[in-house]
Protein backbone atom coordinates (compact mmCIF):
# COMPACT_ATOMS: atom_id res chain seq x y z
CA UNK A 1 0.00 0.00 0.00
CA UNK A 2 1.26 3.38 -0.89
CA UNK A 3 2.85 5.09 1.83
CA UNK A 4 2.00 9.15 2.39
CA UNK A 5 5.05 10.82 4.52
CA UNK A 6 4.89 14.91 4.78
CA UNK A 7 8.13 16.58 4.97
CA UNK A 8 7.79 19.81 7.58
CA UNK A 9 9.30 21.99 10.07
CA UNK A 10 7.24 24.97 10.27
CA UNK A 11 10.57 26.91 10.34
CA UNK A 12 12.52 27.66 7.18
CA UNK A 13 15.65 27.13 6.20
CA UNK A 14 16.11 24.06 8.24
CA UNK A 15 16.39 21.47 5.04
CA UNK A 16 13.13 20.59 4.13
CA UNK A 17 13.37 20.46 0.46
CA UNK A 18 16.75 19.35 0.48
CA UNK A 19 15.81 15.92 2.99
CA UNK A 20 12.69 15.40 0.30
CA UNK A 21 15.04 15.15 -2.83
CA UNK A 22 17.47 13.39 -0.58
CA UNK A 23 14.79 10.54 0.75
CA UNK A 24 12.74 10.27 -1.90
CA UNK A 25 16.22 9.60 -4.27
CA UNK A 26 17.29 7.37 -1.65
CA UNK A 27 13.50 5.28 -2.02
CA UNK A 28 13.74 4.82 -5.38
CA UNK A 29 17.44 3.81 -5.30
CA UNK A 30 16.53 0.93 -3.32
CA UNK A 31 13.61 -0.14 -6.26
CA UNK A 32 10.88 1.73 -4.73
CA UNK A 33 8.73 3.88 -7.16
CA UNK A 34 8.24 7.21 -5.70
CA UNK A 35 6.86 10.83 -5.74
CA UNK A 36 7.87 14.07 -4.82
CA UNK A 37 5.81 16.73 -4.34
CA UNK A 38 6.29 20.40 -4.16
CA UNK A 39 3.50 21.80 -1.69
CA UNK A 40 5.39 25.22 -1.70
CA UNK A 41 2.69 27.51 -3.89
CA UNK A 42 4.58 30.55 -4.97
CA UNK A 43 7.94 29.51 -3.81
CA UNK A 44 8.87 26.03 -6.07
CA UNK A 45 12.42 24.80 -5.26
CA UNK A 46 11.97 21.25 -5.05
CA UNK A 47 12.28 21.19 -8.85
CA UNK A 48 15.70 23.08 -8.15
CA UNK A 49 16.93 20.86 -6.36
CA UNK A 50 15.91 17.89 -8.20
CA UNK A 51 17.68 19.66 -11.23
CA UNK A 52 14.15 19.43 -12.69
CA UNK A 53 13.71 23.30 -13.35
CA UNK A 54 13.87 23.40 -17.52
CA UNK A 55 11.19 20.47 -17.74
CA UNK A 56 8.59 22.32 -15.69
CA UNK A 57 5.62 22.49 -18.01
CA UNK A 58 2.45 21.42 -15.57
CA UNK A 59 2.05 21.53 -11.85
CA UNK A 60 0.03 20.68 -8.92
CA UNK A 61 -2.47 23.68 -9.36
CA UNK A 62 -2.95 22.84 -12.97
CA UNK A 63 -3.70 19.08 -11.70
CA UNK A 64 -6.01 20.45 -8.93
CA UNK A 65 -7.59 23.14 -10.93
CA UNK A 66 -8.33 20.33 -13.98
CA UNK A 67 -6.12 22.45 -16.15
CA UNK A 68 -4.09 19.42 -17.23
CA UNK A 69 -3.78 15.60 -16.44
CA UNK A 70 -1.72 14.30 -13.09
CA UNK A 71 0.03 12.51 -15.97
CA UNK A 72 1.15 15.64 -17.81
CA UNK A 73 2.60 17.27 -14.77
CA UNK A 74 4.48 14.98 -13.59
CA UNK A 75 8.38 14.86 -14.54
CA UNK A 76 10.45 11.96 -14.54
CA UNK A 77 13.74 12.20 -13.46
CA UNK A 78 16.71 11.17 -15.83
CA UNK A 79 18.56 9.10 -13.25
CA UNK A 80 15.60 7.35 -11.76
CA UNK A 81 13.13 5.83 -14.16
CA UNK A 82 11.41 5.01 -11.07
CA UNK A 83 11.46 8.78 -9.64
CA UNK A 84 9.49 11.07 -10.64
CA UNK A 85 8.67 15.41 -9.61
CA UNK A 86 5.31 16.96 -9.41
CA UNK A 87 5.99 20.80 -9.20
CA UNK A 88 4.44 23.58 -7.55
CA UNK A 89 3.37 26.57 -9.14
CA UNK A 90 5.36 29.83 -8.94
CA UNK A 91 3.36 31.88 -10.49
CA UNK A 92 0.09 31.38 -8.40
CA UNK A 93 -0.37 31.51 -4.50
CA UNK A 94 -1.44 29.14 -1.98
CA UNK A 95 -4.93 29.82 -2.03
CA UNK A 96 -5.25 28.36 -5.60
CA UNK A 97 -5.00 24.95 -3.21
CA UNK A 98 -8.50 23.58 -2.59
CA UNK A 99 -8.49 20.33 0.32
CA UNK A 100 -11.12 18.40 -2.06
CA UNK A 101 -8.52 18.97 -5.18
CA UNK A 102 -4.97 18.32 -3.13
CA UNK A 103 -7.30 15.27 -1.86
CA UNK A 104 -8.29 13.88 -5.70
CA UNK A 105 -4.57 14.24 -6.33
CA UNK A 106 -3.46 12.55 -3.72
CA UNK A 107 -5.31 9.93 -4.19
CA UNK A 108 -4.54 9.74 -7.74
CA UNK A 109 -0.84 9.26 -6.62
CA UNK A 110 -1.47 6.45 -4.20
CA UNK A 111 -2.39 4.69 -7.34
CA UNK A 112 0.73 4.90 -8.98
CA UNK A 113 3.35 5.54 -6.64
CA UNK A 114 4.29 3.05 -3.36
CA UNK A 115 5.55 6.35 -1.78
CA UNK A 116 4.63 9.97 -1.88
CA UNK A 117 6.84 12.27 -0.02
CA UNK A 118 5.11 15.85 0.06
CA UNK A 119 7.68 18.69 0.77
CA UNK A 120 5.40 21.07 2.78
CA UNK A 121 6.25 25.02 2.95
CA UNK A 122 7.58 26.91 5.97
CA UNK A 123 5.09 28.08 8.11
CA UNK A 124 1.67 26.80 9.78
CA UNK A 125 -0.75 28.34 6.96
CA UNK A 126 -2.72 26.77 4.32
CA UNK A 127 0.00 25.58 2.45
CA UNK A 128 2.02 23.45 5.51
CA UNK A 129 -1.74 22.10 6.55
CA UNK A 130 -3.10 20.81 3.29
CA UNK A 131 0.53 19.40 2.84
CA UNK A 132 0.04 17.59 5.77
CA UNK A 133 -3.40 16.83 5.77
CA UNK A 134 -3.51 13.21 3.93
CA UNK A 135 -0.09 12.24 5.30
CA UNK A 136 0.18 8.75 6.78
CA UNK A 137 3.50 9.75 8.42
CA UNK A 138 5.58 12.94 9.04
CA UNK A 139 9.00 13.29 8.45
CA UNK A 140 9.85 16.49 11.03
CA UNK A 141 13.15 17.79 10.06
CA UNK A 142 14.92 19.85 13.10
CA UNK A 143 17.58 21.88 13.13
CA UNK A 144 19.30 21.85 17.15
CA UNK A 145 18.63 25.67 17.48
CA UNK A 146 16.05 26.78 19.86
CA UNK A 147 13.59 28.83 17.02
CA UNK A 148 13.51 25.24 14.90
CA UNK A 149 12.78 23.10 18.13
CA UNK A 150 10.02 25.44 19.53
CA UNK A 151 8.70 25.80 15.38
CA UNK A 152 9.07 21.73 15.23
CA UNK A 153 7.19 21.25 18.63
CA UNK A 154 3.91 23.49 17.02
CA UNK A 155 3.74 21.22 14.42
CA UNK A 156 3.52 18.34 16.06
CA UNK A 157 0.87 19.76 17.79
CA UNK A 158 -0.78 20.18 14.68
CA UNK A 159 0.02 16.86 13.25
CA UNK A 160 -1.84 15.48 15.73
CA UNK A 161 -5.07 17.87 15.53
CA UNK A 162 -5.49 18.87 11.56
CA UNK A 163 -4.75 16.06 9.78
CA UNK A 164 -6.87 13.12 8.16
CA UNK A 165 -5.68 10.37 10.64
CA UNK A 166 -5.98 12.79 13.41
CA UNK A 167 -9.49 13.37 12.98
CA UNK A 168 -10.51 9.99 12.73
CA UNK A 169 -8.85 9.05 15.83
CA UNK A 170 -5.91 7.41 14.51
CA UNK A 171 -2.16 8.01 15.57
CA UNK A 172 -0.08 10.08 13.57
CA UNK A 173 3.27 8.33 13.45
CA UNK A 174 6.10 11.15 13.52
CA UNK A 175 10.27 10.85 13.03
CA UNK A 176 12.48 13.75 13.55
CA UNK A 177 15.01 14.43 11.24
CA UNK A 178 18.12 15.87 12.78
CA UNK A 179 20.01 18.17 10.02
CA UNK A 180 22.67 20.28 9.66
CA UNK A 181 24.35 18.67 12.78
CA UNK A 182 27.67 19.17 13.96
CA UNK A 183 28.46 16.52 16.20
CA UNK A 184 31.99 18.37 17.39
CA UNK A 185 29.79 21.90 18.48
CA UNK A 186 27.56 19.80 20.33
CA UNK A 187 30.11 18.07 21.98
CA UNK A 188 31.58 21.31 23.33
CA UNK A 189 28.28 22.08 24.53
CA UNK A 190 27.73 24.85 21.71
CA UNK A 191 24.57 23.19 20.07
CA UNK A 192 22.01 21.29 21.41
CA UNK A 193 22.96 17.37 21.92
CA UNK A 194 20.78 14.89 19.83
CA UNK A 195 19.35 13.76 23.40
CA UNK A 196 18.46 17.65 24.12
CA UNK A 197 16.08 17.88 20.88
CA UNK A 198 14.72 14.13 21.51
CA UNK A 199 13.71 14.94 25.01
CA UNK A 200 12.15 18.25 24.07
CA UNK A 201 10.04 16.52 21.35
CA UNK A 202 10.06 13.20 22.14
CA UNK A 203 8.85 11.77 18.72
CA UNK A 204 11.40 9.20 17.48
CA UNK A 205 14.74 9.72 15.45
CA UNK A 206 14.64 8.34 12.46
CA UNK A 207 18.47 10.35 11.03
CA UNK A 208 20.62 12.61 11.85
CA UNK A 209 22.15 14.59 8.88
CA UNK A 210 25.66 15.88 9.52
CA UNK A 211 26.54 19.34 8.45
CA UNK A 212 28.69 19.02 5.04
CA UNK A 213 29.61 21.13 2.03
CA UNK A 214 28.40 17.74 -0.23
CA UNK A 215 24.66 18.96 0.54
CA UNK A 216 24.98 22.83 -0.78
CA UNK A 217 27.31 20.85 -3.97
CA UNK A 218 24.34 18.63 -4.54
CA UNK A 219 22.04 21.66 -4.40
CA UNK A 220 24.21 23.66 -6.93
CA UNK A 221 24.45 20.62 -9.38
CA UNK A 222 20.73 19.91 -9.32
CA UNK A 223 20.97 16.12 -7.87
CA UNK A 224 20.12 14.89 -4.18
CA UNK A 225 22.66 14.75 -2.54
CA UNK A 226 22.17 10.46 -2.52
CA UNK A 227 22.73 10.35 -6.35
CA UNK A 228 25.56 13.41 -6.09
CA UNK A 229 27.93 12.04 -3.91
CA UNK A 230 26.77 8.83 -2.67
CA UNK A 231 29.15 7.84 -0.44
CA UNK A 232 29.33 11.30 1.73
CA UNK A 233 28.36 11.39 5.33
CA UNK A 234 24.76 13.09 4.77
CA UNK A 235 24.25 10.46 1.65
CA UNK A 236 25.02 7.54 4.35
CA UNK A 237 22.94 9.06 7.06
CA UNK A 238 19.64 9.83 4.38
CA UNK A 239 20.42 6.37 2.99
CA UNK A 240 19.94 4.99 6.64
CA UNK A 241 17.04 7.18 7.32
CA UNK A 242 15.51 6.17 4.48
CA UNK A 243 15.72 2.05 5.69
CA UNK A 244 13.81 2.80 8.87
CA UNK A 245 11.42 4.79 7.39
CA UNK A 246 10.65 1.34 5.59
CA UNK A 247 10.52 -0.03 9.09
CA UNK A 248 14.23 -1.94 9.54
CA UNK A 249 15.27 -1.56 12.60
CA UNK A 250 18.73 -0.21 12.73
CA UNK A 251 20.47 1.67 15.42
CA UNK A 252 20.83 5.46 14.38
CA UNK A 253 24.81 6.09 14.04
CA UNK A 254 26.08 9.92 12.73
CA UNK A 255 28.27 9.30 9.95
CA UNK A 256 31.59 10.94 9.86
CA UNK A 257 32.75 13.20 7.55
CA UNK A 258 36.00 11.84 6.37
CA UNK A 259 38.50 14.03 6.34
CA UNK A 260 42.52 13.79 5.06
CA UNK A 261 45.29 14.61 7.58
CA UNK A 262 45.12 18.38 7.19
CA UNK A 263 41.18 18.72 7.21
CA UNK A 264 41.48 16.57 10.60
CA UNK A 265 43.97 19.27 11.85
CA UNK A 266 42.39 22.65 10.64
CA UNK A 267 38.78 21.26 10.53
CA UNK A 268 37.76 21.95 13.76
CA UNK A 269 39.06 25.39 14.00
CA UNK A 270 37.14 26.24 10.84
CA UNK A 271 33.68 25.53 11.59
CA UNK A 272 34.13 27.09 15.40
CA UNK B 1 38.69 35.21 19.94
CA UNK B 2 41.73 36.12 22.11
CA UNK B 3 43.19 33.82 25.09
CA UNK B 4 40.48 35.04 28.09
CA UNK B 5 37.27 34.89 25.85
CA UNK B 6 37.95 31.24 25.27
CA UNK B 7 38.53 30.55 29.36
CA UNK B 8 35.41 32.94 29.54
CA UNK B 9 33.03 31.20 27.77
CA UNK B 10 30.76 29.27 29.27
CA UNK B 11 28.53 26.18 27.56
CA UNK B 12 25.46 27.91 25.79
CA UNK B 13 23.50 24.81 24.95
CA UNK B 14 22.49 23.93 28.26
CA UNK B 15 21.05 27.09 28.81
CA UNK B 16 19.07 26.71 25.59
CA UNK B 17 17.44 23.06 26.48
CA UNK B 18 16.42 24.83 29.83
CA UNK B 19 14.80 27.93 27.81
CA UNK B 20 13.30 25.90 25.87
CA UNK B 21 11.97 23.28 28.58
CA UNK B 22 10.33 26.03 29.96
CA UNK B 23 8.81 27.64 27.49
CA UNK B 24 7.25 24.46 25.46
CA UNK B 25 5.69 23.71 28.45
CA UNK B 26 3.70 27.16 28.53
CA UNK B 27 3.18 26.79 25.03
CA UNK B 28 1.77 23.09 24.67
CA UNK B 29 -0.71 23.82 27.71
CA UNK B 30 -2.07 27.38 25.66
CA UNK B 31 -2.17 25.65 22.88
CA UNK B 32 -4.66 23.34 23.85
CA UNK B 33 -6.98 24.96 26.46
CA UNK B 34 -7.71 28.99 26.87
CA UNK B 35 -5.15 31.27 27.30
CA UNK B 36 -5.24 31.08 31.40
CA UNK B 37 -3.37 34.47 32.23
CA UNK B 38 -5.30 36.69 29.96
CA UNK B 39 -8.62 35.51 31.73
CA UNK B 40 -7.20 35.93 34.93
CA UNK B 41 -6.10 39.08 34.58
CA UNK B 42 -9.23 40.59 32.95
CA UNK B 43 -10.89 39.18 36.04
CA UNK B 44 -8.64 40.34 38.47
CA UNK B 45 -8.94 43.86 36.98
CA UNK B 46 -12.59 43.94 37.03
CA UNK B 47 -13.16 42.60 40.82
CA UNK B 48 -11.08 46.14 41.48
CA UNK B 49 -12.82 48.11 39.10
CA UNK B 50 -16.23 46.94 41.03
CA UNK B 51 -15.00 49.02 43.84
CA UNK B 52 -12.75 52.03 42.52
CA UNK B 53 -12.29 53.32 38.80
CA UNK B 54 -8.63 52.06 37.42
CA UNK B 55 -7.42 53.40 34.61
CA UNK B 56 -5.84 51.09 32.42
CA UNK B 57 -3.19 53.35 31.17
CA UNK B 58 -2.40 52.63 34.82
CA UNK B 59 -1.78 49.36 34.77
CA UNK B 60 1.17 47.19 34.75
CA UNK B 61 1.22 43.70 33.92
CA UNK B 62 4.04 41.20 34.08
CA UNK B 63 4.15 37.61 33.61
CA UNK B 64 7.08 35.47 34.49
CA UNK B 65 7.07 31.91 33.08
CA UNK B 66 8.38 30.17 34.97
CA UNK B 67 9.06 26.38 36.29
CA UNK B 68 7.98 25.16 38.62
CA UNK B 69 5.73 28.17 39.00
CA UNK B 70 4.63 31.46 36.66
CA UNK B 71 4.33 34.54 38.59
CA UNK B 72 1.20 37.03 37.10
CA UNK B 73 2.00 40.17 38.85
CA UNK B 74 -0.64 43.01 38.43
CA UNK B 75 0.49 46.73 39.45
CA UNK B 76 -2.52 48.84 39.79
CA UNK B 77 -2.47 52.77 40.45
CA UNK B 78 -5.48 53.54 42.61
CA UNK B 79 -6.12 57.17 43.54
CA UNK B 80 -5.01 58.47 46.42
CA UNK B 81 -7.94 60.23 47.44
CA UNK B 82 -9.62 56.43 48.05
CA UNK B 83 -7.04 55.35 50.44
CA UNK B 84 -7.83 55.62 54.37
CA UNK B 85 -4.21 53.85 54.60
CA UNK B 86 -0.93 52.91 53.43
CA UNK B 87 0.74 53.66 50.14
CA UNK B 88 -0.91 54.36 47.13
CA UNK B 89 -0.06 51.37 45.18
CA UNK B 90 -1.77 48.08 45.66
CA UNK B 91 0.17 45.39 43.89
CA UNK B 92 -1.80 42.13 43.28
CA UNK B 93 0.17 39.07 42.76
CA UNK B 94 -1.29 35.93 41.22
CA UNK B 95 -0.10 32.47 40.02
CA UNK B 96 -0.12 31.98 36.56
CA UNK B 97 -0.94 29.12 34.78
CA UNK B 98 1.06 26.09 35.11
CA UNK B 99 -1.65 23.07 34.02
CA UNK B 100 -0.11 21.43 31.12
CA UNK B 101 -2.37 20.35 28.01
Amino acid sequence: MAQVVVVTSGKGGVGKTTSTAALGAALAQGGESVVVVDFDVGLRNLDLVMGAERRVVFDLINVVQGDAKLAQALIRDKRLENLSLLPASQTRDKDALTDAGVERVVAELREKFDWIICDSPAGIERGATLAMRHADMAVVVTNAEVSSVRDSDRIIGLLDSKTERAEKGLRMPKHLLLTRYDAARAARGEMLKVEDVLEILSIPLLGIIPESQDVLRASNLGAPVTLASPTSAPARAYAEAVKRLRGEQIQVSLPAEQRGFFGKLFGRRAVA
Amino acid sequence: MNLLSLFRRRDSAPVARERLQVLLAHERAAVGGSDLVAILQEEILAVIARHVSVDRDKVQIKLDRGDPISTLEIDVELPSRLRTTGTPRVGGAGQGAMARG
